[in-house]
C-alpha cells in the first residue's frame, strides 16, 4: 500500500516537472529540470524494484546527458526564440494521441499482480534458472551477460559507432586547423 | 582565485574515491546492482569531473586523446575476442562453460561462467569510458581553438 | 472509477509524457529542445515497460536468503540497453547541432526552412548552378 502512495506522489512530481520543460524558454533553465526529471525517473525506477536500471539512468541521464547538452549551449545560443507563427495543430496531435492511447488502457491488466502474462513464462524461469546453471545471484546481470550475451555485443556496438560518428564530426587537430574542418 | 582553492581541493579527494567506487560497482556486480555500464560511466564522469575543474589541457595531459580514441575500439575487440576463444575450445560462440579450469560437460561449470561474465564486463567497460571521454572532449576541444 | 484510476495511474502518467515529448519535438523550433523533448519521449517508454515487470509486494531480482517473491528481471534487461543506445543517440544530434551551427549560423527551424530561409536559398542557389 505504501509502495503504491510514494509511487503516485513520485509520478505527480515527474508530470509537473514536464510542463515546466516544457514551457520554459531560457535553455539553461530546461536542462536544469531536465536533469531533475531523470532523477525523478530513477527514483520512480527504484520504487518499481529495477535497481540496476535506475542506477544507470541516473549516471547516464543526470550525469553525461547534463555535461553534453551545457557543451552544446556554451557553442550555439542559449535562448529559445518565439514562434513566428502560432498554430494549434501540434497541440491537436498530441491530445488526440494521447487520448487514443487511454482508450487503449482499458484492456490492461491491473498493476501490480503476479499472474499476468508478462510474468508466467520466460521471466520467471530466469529466475529459477539463474542460480543453479550460472551460479551468480543477480539474475539482471546473468541475462545480460550470460543468456543475451549476444544482445550485448550487439549494443556495445552501437556504442563504439555513435562514438566513432562524433569524433568524424566535430574532431578537429590542433595543428592543422589553418586549414579548416573538412 | 579564492575560490578556486576550495574546488582543487575537494577535487583532488574526491577522485580517488570515485575511482574506487566504479572498481568496486563492476566488480560486484554478480551480487549486487551494477555491472560494465555503470562503472564504465562513472569511470568517464571523474575524468570529465577533473576536467571541469582543473582545465582541458592539464587534462589531456594525463588521459591524452589518443588513449581514449584506443580504448573504444580495443572493448570491442575483448567482448568479441572472448566469443571467438569459446569458438576455438570446442563450444558455441560465447559459451562460457569451457572457459573452466575443469572443464566437465555434464555438470554446471560455474567458474568458466563467472570468468566469461568477467571479460565480457572488462569489455564493456573499456568502451563505454572511452567513448564518453572522447566525446566529451570533441565537444570541449571545438570552441577552444577558434580564438 | 478511482479505483481504476489508482490501479492505472503508472498508464496515465506515462501516456502525459508521451504526450509532452511528442508535443515539443513537433511544436518547438529550436534544435536543442527537440532533441530534450526525444529524451523526454524515450524516458515515457522507459516507465511503460518497466511497470507491468513489477509485483507488489515483491523485490528486486537478487536472489537471497528469506525472500520468495521477485520481481520480473527481463524488462530491466531491455531497457538497460535502450537507455545506453538513446545517450548514444543524443550525443550523436548535438554533434549535428554543432555542425549546423557553424554552417548556418543559427539553430531555429524557422530561419533555415520556410520562405525566406537560409537553407532554402542556398539550395536554389545550387540547383540553378548545377541544372545550366
Amino acid at each position: 500500500m505504501s509502495e503504491s502512495i510514494i509511487n503516485m506522489i513520485l509520478l505527480t512530481l515527474l508530470a509537473c516537472i514536464t510542463v515546466g520543460v516544457v514551457r520554459t524558454r531560457n535553455l539553461f533553465g530546461v536542462v536544469v529540470l531536465a536533469g531533475i526529471y531523470s532523477f525523478l525517473i530513477a527514483s520512480v525506477m527504484m520504487v518499481l524494484d529495477a535497481v540496476d536500471v535506475a542506477m544507470t539512468e541516473a549516471s547516464v541521464g543526470a550525469g553525461v546527458s547534463t555535461v553534453l547538452i551545457l557543451g552544446t549551449l556554451y557553442l550555439t545560443k542559449t535562448h529559445e526564440a518565439l514562434p513566428k507563427k502560432t498554430s494549434i495543430m501540434p497541440l491537436v496531435v498530441a491530445v488526440a494521441v494521447g487520448l487514443m492511447l487511454i482508450y487503449g488502457t482499458i484492456d490492461l491488466p491491473p498493476f501490480g499482480i503476479a499472474e499476468q502474462p508478462i510474468n508466467q513464462h520466460v521471466g520467471i524461469g530466469f529466475i529459477d534458472r539463474s542460480m543453479p546453471e550460472t551460479g551468480i545471484p543477480n539474475v539482471v546481470t546473468s541475462v545480460l551477460a550470460s543468456y543475451r550475451g549476444f544482445d550485448t555485443l550487439g549494443e556495445v556496438t552501437v556504442v563504439f559507432t555513435a562514438g566513432v560518428g562524433i569524433l568524424m564530426l566535430l574532431r578537429r587537430r590542433r595543428k592543422e586547423d589553418e586549414e579548416g574542418d573538412s | 582565485m579564492r575560490l578556486d582553492i576550495i574546488l582543487r581541493i575537494v577535487t583532488k579527494m574526491m577522485l580517488p574515491f570515485m575511482l574506487m567506487f566504479a572498481l568496486y560497482v563492476h566488480f560486484h556486480g554478480d551480487f549486487s546492482p551494477g555491472g560494465g555500464f555503470q562503472a564504465g560511466v562513472i569511470i568517464g564522469a571523474a575524468v570529465v569531473f577533473h576536467a571541469l575543474v582543473f582545465g582541458l589541457y592539464p587534462t589531456q595531459k594525463i588521459v591524452t586523446p589518443r588513449l581514449a580514441e584506443i580504448m573504444m575500439p580495443a572493448g570491442v575487440l575483448i567482448y568479441a575476442g572472448v566469443g571467438v576463444i569459446t569458438l576455438v575450445l570446442g563450444e558455441n560462440f560465447l559459451g562460457y562453460d569451457v572457459l573452466d579450469g575443469h572443464y566437465d560437460p555434464t555438470k554446471n561449470n560455474y567458474h568458466g561462467q563467472e570468468r566469461g561474465v568477467l571479460w565480457i564486463e572488462v569489455g564493456v567497460l573499456t568502451t563505454v569510458a572511452g567513448t564518453i571521454i572522447s566525446i566529451f572532449y570533441a565537444f570541449a576541444g571545438r570552441g577552444r581553438l577558434e580564438k | 472509477m478511482i479505483e481504476d484510476i489508482v490501479t492505472n495511474y503508472n498508464y496515465f502518467i506515462t501516456i502525459f509524457l508521451m504526450s509532452c515529448g511528442l508535443y515539443i519535438v513537433v511544436a518547438r523550433g529550436n534544435m536543442v529542445k527537440k532533441l530534450i523533448g526525444l529524451g523526454l519521449f524515450q524516458t515515457s517508454v522507459y516507465l511503460l515497460y518497466l511497470s507491468p515487470g513489477k509485483i507488489l509486494g515483491g523485490t528486486p531480482p537478487i536472489i537471497g536468503e528469506g525472500y520468495e517473491v521477485y520481481s520480473n528481471p527481463l524488462p530491466h534487461v531491455l531497457i538497460l540497453t535502450a537507455i545506453v543506445v538513446g545517450v548514444a543517440t543524443l550525443g550523436l544530434g548535438l554533434a549535428l547541432v554543432v555542425r549546423i551551427n557553424e554552417a548556418y549560423g543559427t539553430i531555429e527551424e524557422d530561419d533555415l526552412f520556410g520562405k525566406g530561409g537560409i537553407a532554402d536559398e542556398e539550395d536554389a542557389d545550387q540547383g540553378m548552378g548545377g541544372g545550366a
